[in-house]
């Protein structure tokens, strides 16, 4: 009986998570399902089935240029990320193989400027970039994203560090390690996985940043963030090709998440669960 | 060679002093244990030696070469952490391999050296796997691979069992105190344990708040601790120690009497005791009695005696066996 109840159980948790999957990806799946519609077809209601038209996506690309968007996207990513692993891997290092009294209280004031709503700084930095010429600038762009995710950078790479029994080091340098051989044989192998979760998230975190990235740019320096909202602009509501940017905005993050899942979860769920 | 001489050697951190300032020599081939409450400064001392502490005064000698500035590698001594301290990421093969490597072994002295000693802690079925697939007992057997492959001047050993559940403690105890009969090379050992410093020493070095409470064999210890602190903690079940008038009886301030050196009777003694927990381990038996106008006392006896709960019972100490202190808490000549 014990186990016809658990079998029904199961049944049930699986149901209900598929139907919390899918409430959760409809909109998402919609956005695609758009896409192959033809405007007329998107503005006419509620329907599942496209008629299959690619004609959104050619008027886009003819319209607006994805590739450049893209570009600036996968620059702005990337290159705020690595920024902010150069930043935050001495500094996570530091904090949790040399904590001071005030370390974690840092880390707390590092954490509480992500509490404050981005709009408070809007006018300070926007008047900074203005008069230092950085407006609509990738480099610009890219340091702004670098400085808004680098708390939570710093706190997912120091809560990895503090995993690495600090007896680990003790031991490799009892075997004859130097620093540099310790770097290379014991630390950065251990580290790996954590720096890896900790660049994939952030490279999400800066593809869908929207507020900076729409607020600081016009055209040479905008993302696909800007790109999609380009399409809800004076000319009016166009359905389907806003469903064709958005899906072409979020494609490739969904395909590079896919791929690099196990890698993701692991890196949200550390120090969680063992 | 594994000559260690401290000289005076200090440690604090901040205004907290650990070690006010010890001397100690530890003789070549030497199985020497420090052992102490938690917090006596112990380990500290044992990673002042390695050179995972940098001392706040004092000199440490090793071999006679002065190495207290000196980094831990530069000092050829090896290390058993209480967590083992294998990386996670190596083959138990690599892990044993590092040190050589480090050293610039060749690749053939390596696979020599570590077959060699995976045979001796046998570990060779086990060469292949990772840290994370083995016991507990075999991680402590591959840290100690680590460390004899290097063939250090001495092994520093810092409470390496403690990690183990009481059947395996009791077997890895033996296979060091075997292992240094083989090597024949300086040891220093850290516990909390009294059994493992009794069990496994050359020599006993109880410390107690940053200091050197007495230094001796296991016997010596034993047999005339020199103040109330040894007496009360060297020793299983630990001495009973008495104050008050059957103290003054002896001129003492305090006396000490071992659970074993007691003579029990049921018709008459020199203290009545009624019997409160009786701990029946087969060879032995252990009362709990409450003495009157003495106190609480532990007595060791035959494992064959037939006593409960509530009985009466007559204890007289061993004179010869007995230990009187002085208000100073040190012991008086006898």
């Amino acid at each position: 009986m014990a186990r016809a109840v658990t079998t029904q159980h199961k049944t049930i948790a699986t149901v209900a998570a598929w139907i919390v999957a899918l409430l959760i990806f409809f909109p998402i799946l919609y956005t695609i399902i758009t896409s192959f519609k033809s405007e007329q077809e998107a503005i006419q209601g509620f329907a599942l089935i496209p008629s299959g038209t690619f004609e959104s996506y050619t008027e886009v690309q003819a319209q607006s240029g994805y590739f450049k968007f893209f570009f600036n996207s996968v620059l702005l990513s990337v290159g705020s990320t690595v920024l902010a692993l150069l930043v935050a891997i001495p500094a996570a290092w530091s904090m949790a193989f040399s904590p001071t009294k005030r370390t974690k209280d840092i880390l707390m004031w590092m954490l509480s400027t992500k509490m404050m709503p981005a709009v408070a700084v809007l006018f300070p930095i926007y008047l900074i970039f203005r008069d230092t010429g950085l407006l609509d600038s990738r480099i610009g762009l890219m340091v702004m994203l670098m400085l808004i995710n680098l708390p939570i950078v710093v706190w997912m790479l120091y809560t990895y560090f503090r995993e690495i029994p600090g007896e680990i080091l003790e031991a490799a340098r009892m075997d004859g390690a130097s620093l540099w051989n310790e770097i290379i044989y014991v630390l950065t192998p251990m580290a790996v996985p954590g720096i890896a979760s900790t660049m994939l998230l952030n490279i999400i975190l800066a593809w869908n940043e929207a507020f900076w990235t729409i607020r600081l740019t016009t055209t040479e320096a905008a993302p696909l963030t800007a790109f999609i909202s380009s399409f809800s602009s004076p000319q009016g509501l166009f359905w389907a090709k806003l469903s064709a940017a958005s899906t072409l905005a979020i494609a490739p993050i969904l395909i590079m998440g896919w791929f690099s899942q196990k890698q993701l979860v692991r890196g949200l769920t550390f120090g969680a669960v063992k | 060679m594994g000559n260690i001489t401290l000289k005076n050697v200090s440690k604090s951190f901040g205004s907290t002093v650990i070690i006010p300032g010890i001397d100690l020599v530890i003789e070549n081939g030497e199985f020497v244990v420090f052992v102490g409450p938690s917090g006596c400064g112990k380990s500290t001392l044992l990673r002042l030696i390695a050179g995972l502490e940098d001392t706040s005064g004092g000199t440490i000698n090793i071999d006679g070469r002065d190495v207290t500035g000196e980094a831990p590698a530069k000092r050829k001594l090896a290390m058993v952490f209480q967590s083992y301290a294998l990386y996670p990421h190596m083959t138990v093969a690599k892990n044993i391999a590092f040190p050589l490597k480090m050293a610039g072994e060749d690749q053939a002295t390596i696979d020599r050296k570590v077959k060699d000693a995976a045979r001796v802690l046998n570990l060779t079925n086990y060469l292949e796997r990772r840290p994370g697939q083995l016991s507990g007992g075999q991680r402590q057997r591959v840290a100690i691979g680590r460390a004899i492959v290097r063939q250090p001047s001495a092994f520093l050993f810092d409470e390496p069992l403690s990690n183990l559940d009481a059947a395996l403690r009791g077997t890895m105890r033996l296979e060091i105190s075997e292992l240094h009969h083989q090597l024949k090379t300086t040891m220093i050992y850290v516990t909390h344990d009294q059994v493992e410093a009794m069990t496994m020493a050359d020599k006993i070095v109880v410390l107690n708040a940053g200091n050197i409470e007495q230094v001796g064999s296991p016997m010596e210890l034993y047999k005339t601790p020199r103040n109330l602190f040894v007496a009360g903690f060297i020793g299983s079940p630990k001495m009973n120690l008495v104050e008050g008038a059957p103290a003054a009886k002896y001129s003492a301030k305090t006396i000490g009497i071992r659970p074993e050196h007691m003579q029990i009777s049921t018709t008459a003694g020199e203290w009545k005791a009624t019997v409160g927990v009786a701990e029946h381990l087969g060879s032995d038996t252990f009362l709990h009695v409450q003495a009157d106008g003495v106190g609480p006392l532990t007595v060791r006896a035959d494992g064959e005696l037939a006593v409960h709960h509530g009985d009466t019972i007559y204890l007289t100490p061993d004179k010869a066996k007995l230990h009187r202190f002085g208000p100073d808490g040190k012991a008086m000549a006898t």
